[in-house]
């Protein structure tokens, strides 16, 4: 593989126009080194044979993880919402009460969490009172009505300003809706705000954001993960009842994990992707963060389902995911994937999670150990493919048309330079110099190209697990929250944060993060599950029948004391 | 020069395509509307918007894939061609890279009598660019402004093989695709509207030799007429460089229509290094091998055979056939015409006389007048069973042209039927012997001559309704009898 010149960066840096100044240089080339030199790691395969993915779902759809279940599984339960759904309908609560407790509770505990970037409170009353409109004239509501809801900024928000915690949009108001944005307001909930995220939804901490950090609730010296880290702190802060992300390499399930909620990636085509600004296309799914399973399965319903604005969202039957809230594992096959139990693992979580597998085998699951021999090879994948797209996918950010431009340009490559300098931050341009760099000319067989037929190599590990199994148990994250401010000098040691999570993402597989304990400091621990594409429904059933056998998910930070 | 180096030429012909809505939404295509008007998030490239296939615009690519007698992938995919650019709005433009729509193909153009052969190497589907408006519209040297209504139009671009020998070929190749896409109804080709336009690559090489010399490239060129010029001089150009022993640069050169000369042309791009990477955001596509053969079915007869139809079956000369079928719509009109009268050279003629006179001076296309074939097959009708004469038809055509109704309405209306019946004209044929003594007398006298007056006072009198072959007949039997 190659070796970083300055010369060299200095190139890629004009063909993505940036600029650096010697001393940034310095350090680009420095990281880039390093970053290129750890995913040099992918030369150990023998690819030449393998074909490359550059699509999860290819021309044609294949059902895999059939939904048939064992004849003998006992009825879903009666649902039974974190959320008092039966006392708005019975008028014992008003949504305008239940959403001015929220905002109550904003004001007392976001001061200490900050996780929200844009509070929309008029338009939340205003969607409150249509909501107890509804409820007064004994309409049909739906599961959702009334729901005060958080959505992560990188989600188009129809006249409300969609940041992407970056500086460049700062003043960005969408003039469309996101399709998942009008699912759910066709199910008449109540929007509480935009939360705070990585720029661009590139990290692991929410450190990334141009805004502001956002604290873990459960020790407000730690970050919350991310990128999705304001609305996994909300809903652990009781500040919204759930909240949307995003997960492109775990930026869901990771965040979910160390605030100890319920965060799901539905299987990559099953939500609709239109208004989800793009970071890495071919990885990018929305999905909830909710207090339980059952939450989830209702938000789910909500968002699931092909669109015809969103090419890549898949034309399969969606099917009501409450059904899936079994309280039953007997005759369900668990797969504990050895490679994910490595030294760099925390031995508290390694302990929590065979703690929770141990669970599941006594509620009658069968528990086995599998091997998914790619996994060591799904970071150095990732930071190639994800920067790759997203080197693309930012392009549009240029002081065109919209959003943030330099104002006293020499000329026009000038004003691209300067305006794309000046309001990305430090690691979106990292990550568009290493995509930039992959994708160059003399570079992209080497690096792109075969991280292209490695990420076909992790796939076919799934495919091969799944023939065996019916859901893969693994750890959620490495470690516990880590402390703000600790990985943000060292970009290769946070991008190992998401070492459990990225290989799902390759595979475009359906994954949960449900709380499965806390390590002696009081952190939360998260169990990870994954299914086949599109067996969301066997992995909330796993889910639930962990949760409602354990009690995780009902522990409360105690915010600020 | 062409003792010393052969010319070689090979054409991108970009061709927008005539689909109700651009290629990745739902806006309208309309040239020449307000700027920006026809737009929206996804075609302005606004965050979160994602592409989605027309998928009219992949059928209307394989319907001109197929009448440039191309093979069908049968796997295609998009990528993602990235450029920094104002008038780009993603950043990139989606393109095809390694897997285009079609290949292998070939077209056969006329030149100086001689049936000539190119081979087309690709033919894929992309975006269209928005527009730059500088400061020789705005009047602002420091601000240029961006048209998006463009942004995101279907394009197709057709590369040749480097099998075009001289800048005569050139044009003559780029003619023939323009009349077979028009045939095929994909594009209405207008170049000045900027849907038809083309960049060229030339290079010159020693004759005899097999490899070819460094190219330049001429780029976005929508007239024929700049095309021919700009190739002749960088022909003569090259030449001038290889003659003094110098080698020409690799580079992209601007044609000045005013100094009539080329310029090298700063590259947009410092270093042309795309980074083409496959589109994520739409997936591979497989294109139905019975879909292809049902497009195929439903292609029209291409202009090269329908000429060559048009002699054989119709008997009608060369000349007329090139005439006829230099749209579809005319060769349709005359197909049809000529199928309905039974006599294919009287509706050549009529069309490529009196018709196309009457569309020039309206300025607008056969399939827009008023005129149908069923008009002028009757009109031809008409003069066959001598209800009109020839004189009277050609008369009567601008009425129909003008108004649309059928000839037969406008020669009763106007009272324009010949006079056949003997009686009626045999009164005006004695009062003009008797008005007219003098030519009387000198037809009697054996004047032939003479008769061509008394027929024509007749026809005068009966306003040219008269048939003139019985007024003759009478005249002849009242003077001599």
């Amino acid at each position: 593989m190659a070796t970083i010149t300055t010369e060299g960066v200095r190139h890629v840096a004009n063909l993505a126009r940036l600029e650096f100044n010697k001393e940034e240089m310095e350090h680009f080339t420095d990281q880039l080194a390093r970053i290129l030199g750890y995913i040099g790691k992918l030369n150990e395969l023998e690819t030449d044979e393998v074909p490359p993915t550059s699509h999860i779902h290819p021309h044609q759809v294949f059902i895999m993880g059939s939904e048939t279940e064992a004849s003998h599984v006992a009825k879903p339960d009666v649902v039974k919402p974190s959320y008092p759904r039966e006392e708005l309908r019975a008028r014992e609560i008003t949504a305008v009460e239940l959403t001015e407790s929220v905002y109550a509770r904003i004001a007392e505990v976001e001061p200490h969490v900050k996780g929200y970037l844009t509070l929309t409170k008029d338009l939340a009353l205003e969607q409150a009172s249509r909501a107890d409109a509804g409820f007064q004239n004994g309409d049909d509501m739906p599961a959702l009505a009334g729901i005060p809801i958080a959505i992560k900024d990188v989600i188009c928000t129809k006249g409300v300003r969609t940041t992407c915690a970056s500086k460049i949009l700062e003043t960005f108001v969408p003039p469309y809706d996101a399709t998942v944005m009008k699912k759910l307001h066709a199910q008449g909930i109540v929007m509480i705000g935009k939360t705070n995220m990585d720029e661009f939804a590139m990290g692991s901490s929410t450190e990334n954001s141009a805004y502001q950090i956002t604290h873990n609730p459960w020790d407000l010296d730690t970050i919350p993960g991310g990128s999705s880290g304001g609305s996994a702190a909300v809903v652990s802060a009781d500040t919204a009842i759930c909240s949307l992300g995003s997960d492109t390499g775990g930026s869901i399930r990771q965040p979910a994990a160390l605030c100890g909620v319920v965060g799901m990636k539905p299987t990559y085509g099953r939500v609709s992707r239109y208004g989800l600004v793009a970071f890495a296309s071919s990885l990018d799914q929305i999905g909830p963060f909710t207090k339980d399973v059952t939450d989830c399965a209702l938000l789910l319903n909500a968002i699931c389902g092909s669109d015809t604005m969103d090419a890549t969202s898949v034309d399969v039957p969606v099917p009501d995911f409450t059904q899936s809230l079994i309280n039953d594992v007997k005759g369900l096959k668990i797969g504990i994937p050895k490679e994910y139990f490595t030294p760099a693992l925390d031995s508290e979580i390694a302990q929590q999670v065979h703690t929770a597998t141990a669970v599941l085998e006594a509620l009658g699951a069968t528990v086995e150990e599998i091997s998914l021999p790619h996994t060591e090879y799904a970071i150095a994948t990732y930071y190639i493919i994800a920067p790759a797209e997203a080197s693309a996918n930012l392009a549009r950010y240029d002081g065109v048309r919209y959003g943030y431009r330099n104002e006293n340009p020499e000329d026009l490559i000038d004003m691209y330079k300067r305006t794309r300098s000046e309001a990305f931050g430090e690691e979106v341009k990292r990550r568009i110099m290493i995509g930039t760099f992959a994708l160059s000319a003399g570079y992209q067989d080497a690096y792109y190209r075969k991280a292209q037929k490695v990420r076909t190599l992790i796939k076919s590990d799934f495919d091969a697990a799944f023939e065996k199994v019916d859901v893969i148990a693994t750890p959620t994250s490495p470690t516990p929250a880590f402390k703000i401010g600790e990985r943000t000098d060292d970009p290769l040691q946070m991008y190992l944060s998401d070492v459990m999570t990225t290989p799902a993402s390759h595979a475009g597989l359906p994954g949960i993060s449900v709380p499965c304990g806390f390590v002696k400091n009081g952190l939360p621990v998260g169990l990870q599950l994954l299914g086949a594409p599109f067996a969301e429904k066997k992995v909330l059933r796993v889910a639930y029948t962990f949760e409602q056998n354990t009690d995780h998910h009902r522990q409360k930070p105690k915010i600020g004391t | 020069m062409a003792y010393k180096y052969e010319t070689v030429i090979g054409l991108e012909v970009h061709a927008e395509l005539s689909t109700n809505s651009k290629l990745f939404c739902n806006c309208e295509v309309k040239f020449g509307s307000e700027a920006n008007t026809q737009t929206c998030p996804i075609c302005l490239g606004m965050p979160g918007v994602l592409p989605v296939m027309n998928q009219r615009a992949v059928e209307f690519s394989i319907r001109a894939a197929l009448g440039l007698n191309c093979k069908i992938a049968s796997y295609s995919k998009f990528d993602r061609k990235n450029y920094f650019y104002p008038d780009l709005p993603k950043g990139y433009q989606i393109s095809q890279y390694d897997l285009p729509l079609a290949y292998d193909g070939h077209v056969d153009y006329e030149l100086d009598g001689e049936t000539k052969r190119v081979r087309i190497n690709r033919i894929h589907l992309e975006e269209d660019a928005g527009k730059l408006v500088h400061a020789d519209v705005t009047g602002n040297p420091n601000q240029s402004y961006v048209d998006f209504n463009r942004s995101c139009v279907p394009l197709l671009e057709i590369v040749s093989e480097p099998d075009l020998r001289s800048p005569a070929e050139a044009i003559a190749y780029w003619r023939a695709v323009k009349e077979i896409l028009e045939y095929v109804e994909i594009s209405d080709c207008n170049m000045e509207e900027g849907s038809f336009r083309c960049d060229a690559n030339i290079s010159l090489r020693p004759v005899g030799s097999k490899e070819l010399g460094t190219r330049t490239e001429l780029k976005n060129k929508n007239s024929f007429q700049h095309v021919m010029t700009a190739l002749e001089y960088e022909e003569k150009r090259q030449a001038r460089i290889l003659d003094q022993g110098g080698k020409v640069i690799q580079e992209t050169v601007l044609f000045d229509i005013n100094t009539g000369r080329t310029a090298s042309m700063r590259s947009k791009e410092e270093a042309h290094d795309y980074r083409y990477f496959p589109e994520p955001d739409l997936v591979p596509f497989e294109v139905d091998a019975a879909e292809v053969e049902r497009i195929r079915a439903a292609l029209p007869e291409l202009p090269a055979e329908r000429r060559k139809r048009f002699v054989e079956e119709y008997g009608i000369p060369t000349y007329d056939a090139e005439f006829l079928t230099a749209t579809r719509q005319m060769a349709d009109f005359f197909d049809e015409t000529a199928r309905l009268s039974s006599d294919p050279k009287g509706s050549s003629n009529w069309i490529m006389g009196d018709l196309s006179g009457l569309l020039n001076n309206a300025g607008i296309e056969i399939q827009d007048a008023k005129v149908t074939p069923a008009h002028l097959s009757e009109l031809i009708e008409l003069i066959k069973n001598q209800t009109i004469s020839g004189k009277i038809a050609k008369s009567v055509l601008p009425d129909v042209f003008e108004t649309g109704k059928t000839p037969k309405q406008i020669v009763e209306e106007k009272g324009l039927s010949q006079i056949s019946d003997a009686s009626a004209i045999e009164s005006i044929v004695d009062q003009v012997i008797e008005e007219n003594p003098g030519p009387a007398q000198d037809y009697r006298d054996g004047k032939q001559k003479a008769i061509g007056f008394l027929v024509g006072q007749v026809m005068k009198a009966t306003r040219g309704k008269a048939n003139p072959q019985m007024v003759n007949q009478l005249l002849q039997q009242k003077l001599t009898g």
